[in-house]
């Protein structure tokens, strides 16, 4: 955090190439309570940052906020050198379109602490379902300037194949037309993942991923996530897991009362935290 | 181990032969029942009222079966149809961000069911006595005519008669389909809100518009809690149907039925003549609306009904459950 940009002021910050995630004094509220008290935060690319923090300390809300599910009161966040949710034009702020913002939202996958998959679609279906709506709308688009059809079929296909080969790399090339329900929820975790990458995101957010697991599924999760990390992924990941934070994470940020209280190499945090509520924290969760 | 071998050495002890339980209720239920059914039966068969050969006769008659395939299945069909269509439209504008959208939905709900459908099918019926035309063009012209001081400006582009367009039976398929739509959109707000938050938010954080999640994640799964009420919405609008006297509709199952039951004052054979037309008509919705639940349980219901199942069979034959394939 060397330079400041205070919120509202004119101008984007000057494009830095390799950061991928820059948050700046962002607060947000619901109704009059404040959860987040200005957040500043920088994600390299390919870089991962494990979030840790105490229940209700705004964890979940951050990074919700980071793909627009929730907007901000006050601050900036850049994905990739782009302003979320708004456009800037001198020292005025237009917010986006409907269009737009899932534009952005594509562009960032998401993981739940409770997986989310369409419960009426199959694992595969999960998966092709938004890369499918996207190519639809695309040959709406080219449709409009007249220019020549796409080979339908084989494009469609391509979706599929892709999505049989992410599902592949997670481990479930054998369990493509099994519903949710017919999967652990390790598997169903997995599918997740598979779902957010088919979207070719070039930030991953982890709310939590491996909490509604049973201890023997953690593992199978976790692993998915170090092979993510290992290709170089840029992610941001939530977790209680201190053995993932010590062995994946680049940066390691502690969330307390809707603030950042302490963040640096995660190894070094973890060994010697500085602050007196990250040493309490981590206490009890190690 | 050594338990299993003396439990295999023992001997095999003798099956229970008890003397059940008696249930002397259920003969005395039976008997009565019986006495009243043949009760019921000879009444059937020896009451002259019923003229089971004169109603046989009639009610197979062209009008009457005109009446039925127009005023009922038809009606039925399209009312249901345009309530299913525009009472989600309301329920996807009453769980909007925009208040004014919200607002007008709630009035409209609130409107159409407050007046009862036979007080609404009778002033629809009527409703040619408001306007001798109705007509499409700028509105408020004449008003603004005289603003500008030309005499009885007209601009209008195009217009009916009313008599031509609402005949009895776009009155009463207008009246029907309104109200249907109020119902329903009740029916589909609940079945949209039951639908777990999270799966909008999934279907947001993946790039997809509001219309997107609605049409391909939110409904399809509201479908599950919305279809069982539309089966009996559907059966309901059946029955209404016969309240299109009042609009009136005369090419209507019951207006027929009660004609003929009028003109020849054989008026209870007709009756019983529409009970068994409803009866058959709605056993047969009842089929249809077993296969579409079948069809929107996908991926919770049956198969996963059948899973666990399967899962308790394989714990009690000491199986692995998770070895279970689906
Ligand atoms: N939609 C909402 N409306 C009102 N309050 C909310 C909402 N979402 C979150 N909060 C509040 O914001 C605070 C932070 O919530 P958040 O879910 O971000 O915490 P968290 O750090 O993720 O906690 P956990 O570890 O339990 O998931 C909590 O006090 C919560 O009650
Ligand atoms: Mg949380």
């Amino acid at each position: 955090m060397t330079e400041l940009v205070i919120p509202g002021q004119a101008g984007a910050p000057e494009a830095e190439s390799d950061l991928m995630v820059r948050a700046e004094q962002v607060h947000k509220s619901f109704g009059s309570i404040e959860v987040l008290k200005g957040i500043d935060l920088e994600v390299r690319t390919g870089q991962v940052c494990c979030l840790l923090g105490p229940s209700g300390s705004g964890k979940s809300t951050f990074l919700r906020c980071i793909n627009h599910l929730e907007k901000i009161n006050a601050g900036r966040i850049w994905v990739d050198g782009e302003l979320i949710g708004y456009r800037q034009r001198g020292d005025k702020l237009y917010e986006m379109r409907e269009k737009e913002v899932a534009a952005q939202r594509r562009a960032i996958g998401m993981v739940f602490q409770r997986f989310n998959l369409f419960p009426h679609k199959t694992a595969l279906e999960n998966v092709t379902e938004a890369p499918l709506l996207v190519r639809r709308e695309k040959r709406a688009e080219v449709r409009e300037q007249a220019a020549p059809l796409l080979g339908r079929r084989e494009k469609r296909a391509e979706v599929r194949e892709r999505a049989a080969a992410l599902l592949e790399r997670v481990g479930l090339g054998d369990r493509l037309h099994s519903y949710p329900s017919q999967l652990s929820g390790g598997q169903q975790q997995r599918v997740a993942i598979a779902r957010a990458l088919a979207m070719q995101p070039k930030l991953m957010l982890f709310d939590e991923p491996t909490s509604a697991l049973d201890p023997e599924l953690v593992g199978e999760v976790l692993d998915v996530m170090k092979d993510l990390a290992r290709e170089g992924m840029t992610m941001i990941v939530v977790t209680h897991e201190i053995g993932f934070a010590r062995e994946v994470g680049d940066s390691l940020v502690f969330m307390d009362g809707g603030v950042v209280v302490e963040q640096g190499n995660p190894r070094e945090v973890i060994a010697a935290p500085q602050h007196e509520r990250t040493k309490a924290f981590l206490a009890k969760v190690l | 181990m050594t338990t299993d071998q003396v439990t295999t050495e023992r001997a095999r002890p003798e099956p229970i032969r008890a003397v059940p339980v008696r249930h002397p209720g259920r003969w005395i239920t039976v008997a009565v029942l019986g006495v009243l059914t043949a009760m019921f039966v000879h009444l059937l068969v020896t009451n002259e009222a019923f003229n089971w050969s004169f109603m046989v006769d009639r009610m197979f008659r062209p009008p009457i079966i005109e009446g039925l395939l127009r005023g009922t299945v038809l009606m039925t069909v399209t009312a249901m149809l345009i309530g299913v269509t525009l009472g989600v439209v309301i329920a996807v504008m009453r769980l909007s961000e925009n208040p004014i959208l919200r607002g007008v939905a709630w009035l409209y709900t609130w409107f159409f069911r407050a007046v009862p459908r036979l007080v609404l099918l009778a002033v629809f019926g009527n409703i040619g006595i408001l306007w001798s035309r109705i007509e499409f063009g700028v509105p408020f012209d004449t008003q603004l005519g005289q603003l500008f001081g030309i005499d009885n400006l007209q601009l209008r582009l195009f217009g009916f008669s009313s008599h031509d367009i609402l005949t009895g039976f776009m009155a009463g398929l207008l009246g029907l389909a309104l109200s249907e739509a109020a119902y329903m959109a009740e029916i589909v707000r609940a079945g949209i809100q039951s639908v777990d938050q999270g799966q909008t938010e999934a279907a947001q954080a993946l790039g997809m518009s509001r219309g997107q999640l609605l049409r391909r994640v939110v409904l399809p799964q509201a479908m599950r809690v919305i279809i069982p009420p539309t089966g009996n919405e559907t059966i309901a609008m059946l029955k209404d149907t016969s309240l299109l006297l009042y609009v009136p509709v005369s090419v209507e199952l019951f207006f027929q039925l009660d004609a003929v039951g009028n003109r020849t004052f054989k008026i209870f054979p007709m009756y019983v003549a529409a009970c068994l037309w409803y009866l058959f008509l709605t056993s047969i919705l009842l089929v249809g609306q077993y296969f579409l639940e079948r069809h929107f349980g996908k991926g919770y219901g049956t198969a996963g009904r059948a899973r666990l199942r399967l899962r308790g069979v394989a714990a009690e034959a000491g199986g692995n459950p998770g070895e279970v394939k689906p």
